[in-house]
């Protein structure tokens, strides 16, 4: 580090630079206690507050916007209790949306963190162009989720996809991709993949290039194949980093609204926030948006944010725990 | 990859067994940046080509002539030149803002004693899980009181700190910063300001250049916190993207000419400085 010699020289005691704030501290012994004393709170506390302001008030105060039938619209917003939860828990559009979310989530994560998991197996080798591999693996990554919907909508379209027309080369009927359950959401879960493979896949080479070596070479002279290596050696090392990403990735999926709300924008304005004609990929995000921002309804929409947030910490919980009990089969 | 790092060169030999070794596992990478690639490159294909070539049977796979047509087009139909200004000002003051308060607040939870640091730095650590996306309509409420609604201010404000600069910063300095340095700038009475901007400033840089990379390609990408925020006269690119792409006239010409000018710079900082940007997102990843 050819900077880090500079520091002290240049400040040396004979000769303290003019200008009372920058030296303050070094002319009475109170101000050098009250600055050790007070500087590290000043320097953490811009972060604290800003997410204490943008971060932690909005979602404690959705729970009290939830309980109001507060309209954005009307002047008037009576407490109305727990009504909004009630006529939530009855409502078909909303376990609709929370049926999309969870089928459009496991279909994109699942193969995704095991594709991931694969490439960094195959990426952690001498190899060569290792470089250019890594970088065009997370070019994905780099690229907005708005383009990554508008250039896979094109991809998918109907009558000029790029898919359709190699489904026509092998005899495959062509498929409208937006217009059924099925298919939306492998079309949607394709596009979260694409974006996201690279970027767990490099996740977990760093992690493995934290395995030592030895482990490896020794499974080499007793003959273990690759895959044997990956499943006995690299999946039960790495297995923090392995339940951080699935965190990660399922909270990440919860949250998932710019893919469904562009992808219906394709078929029409109006199927853009219902998530197509039908429903058929509105997630609770979608959902939360359509009722928050197109008909501000504020206090119906904060009650489902505050289900939605309790589904989150239910299937984070949920997967963490399925995760923890996989141990005794990984550890051979 | 202009300058083959040392131990590359002494590997070759190494390197060129494994290709002869290992062909299924060059097939399979192969095949997987194909179609990492492939998607960002029919972006190009079909931003420069008219629409009625897109009809045509095989498609084009190779770029056209079309482009700076399409480009004017979109620079028409859309306040896009708004848009790009918009989301400069916008991602790089998020981008200066973050990396500045991360690196001072990395500093004090690396390396400066105080009552409650464990506790404060598991608290963002923990913050980071937080789906603050569901707090966005008292946001979006909290942004009409102050009246910023369709300002920048809305955009910038809330991302001016975020967890993951602060953790990442923690992280490389403990690491990268030697205590011995800050014990001598404090005998030759350095108050703790001083000493940030003559020994942890000038430690941090490089791990400040990654982190600011990372702030600005995020910042740029946003999307749905400006959709709700700001209106359609006045967008970031991303916004106005959006509008681009689901118009009434289904005009794929457009969409995907907005999505290269908006893409391209991003793309070809990242492919420049990739290397760069790889290591940090492999060193913020290893939590342990």
């Amino acid at each position: 580090m050819p900077v880090v010699h500079r520091a002290p020289t240049a400040e040396s005691p004979p000769h303290p630079p003019p200008g009372g704030s920058r030296t303050w501290a070094a002319t009475s012994p109170w101000r050098h206690r009250l600055d050790r004393l007070v500087s590290p709170y000043a320097y953490v506390a811009p972060f604290f507050l800003l997410f204490a302001a943008f971060g932690v008030f909005p979602l404690i105060y959705t729970a009290w916007v939830s309980l109001h039938d507060w309209n954005l619209l009307s002047s008037a917003n009576p407490f109305i209790g727990l009504d909004n939860y009630r006529e939530l828990f009855s409502d078909g559009y909303f376990w609709n949306a929370a049926f999309n979310t969870l089928s459009i989530g496991v279909l994109s994560a699942v193969p995704q963190l095991a594709l991931a998991l694969v490439l960094a197996h195959l990426l952690n080798r001498p190899l060569r162009a290792q470089t250019l591999f890594r970088i065009t693996l997370l070019l994905p990554n780099v690229t907005s989720v708005v383009a990554v919907v508008v250039i896979f909508s094109q991809l998918f379209g109907r009558d000029f996809g790029l898919v359709n027309a190699l489904l026509d080369l092998v005899g495959i009927d062509r498929v409208y991709w937006q217009a059924n359950v099925a298919s939306s959401h492998v079309a949607i879960a394709t596009m979260i993949m694409w974006r996201w493979t690279g970027y767990n896949a490099l996740i977990y080479l760093a992690a493995m290039q934290a395995v030592p070596r030895e482990i490896y070479e020794a499974a080499t002279i007793d003959g273990a194949s690759a895959a044997r290596q990956l499943w006995g050696i690299t999946i039960p090392m790495i297995r923090p980093t392995i339940i951080f990403t699935i965190i990660v990735t399922t909270i990440g999926s919860m949250q998932i609204i710019a893919e469904p709300l562009l992808f219906g924008a394709q078929v029409s304005n109006g199927a853009a926030t219902t998530g197509g004609t039908d429903r058929q990929f509105q997630t609770l995000a979608l959902y939360l948006y359509e009722k928050g921002f197109r008909s501000f309804e504020f206090g119906y929409a904060s009650a489902a944010a505050w289900v939605m947030f309790l589904l989150v910490v239910l299937v984070v919980g949920f997967n963490y725990l399925v995760v923890r009990r996989m141990r005794g089969g990984l550890d051979v | 990859m202009r300058r083959k790092p040392l131990d590359a060169r002494r590997n070759r030999g190494t390197r060129m067994r494994s290709l002869r070794k290992h062909p299924l596992t060059y097939l399979t990478l192969l095949a997987v940046a194909f179609f990492s690639a492939f998607p960002v490159y029919w972006s190009v294909i079909v931003a420069s080509h008219d629409n009625a070539a897109l009809a045509e049977m095989p498609p084009p796979l190779l770029p056209g002539g079309n482009f700076l047509a399409n480009v004017s087009r979109v620079f028409d139909t859309t306040p896009f030149a708004l848009a790009l200004l918009n989301s400069f000002v916008v991602a790089g003051t998020i981008t200066v803002s973050v990396t500045f308060f991360s690196t001072l607040a990395g500093f004090a939870f690396a390396k400066l004693r105080f009552r409650g640091r464990n506790a404060l730095l598991l608290l963002t650590v923990v913050t980071m899980m937080v789906p603050t996306q569901l707090g966005i309509i008292p946001l979006y409420m909290l942004m009409i009181k102050l009246e910023w609604t369709g300002k920048l201010y809305a955009v910038i404000v809330p991302a001016l700190v975020n967890a993951f600069g602060v953790f990442f910063m923690t992280q490389y300095l403990s690491r990268a910063l030697p205590t011995e340095l800050l014990e001598a700038g404090r005998i030759d009475g350095c108050g703790t300001w001083r000493l940030f901007r003559h020994v942890v400033v000038p430690a941090a840089r490089p791990a400040a250049a990654v982190l600011g990379m990372l702030t600005f390609m995020t910042a740029w990408n946003d999307y749905f916190w400006p959709l709700v925020v700001l209106t359609p006269d006045d967008p970031t690119v991303q916004v106005a993207l959006s509008q681009l792409a689901s118009g009434y006239v289904r005009d794929f010409t457009l969409g995907l000419t907005g999505t290269a000018v908006a893409t391209l710079p991003l793309v070809l900082i990242f492919v420049l400085l990739g290397k760069q940007i790889i290591g940090g997102i492999m060193q913020g990843a290893v939590k342990g």
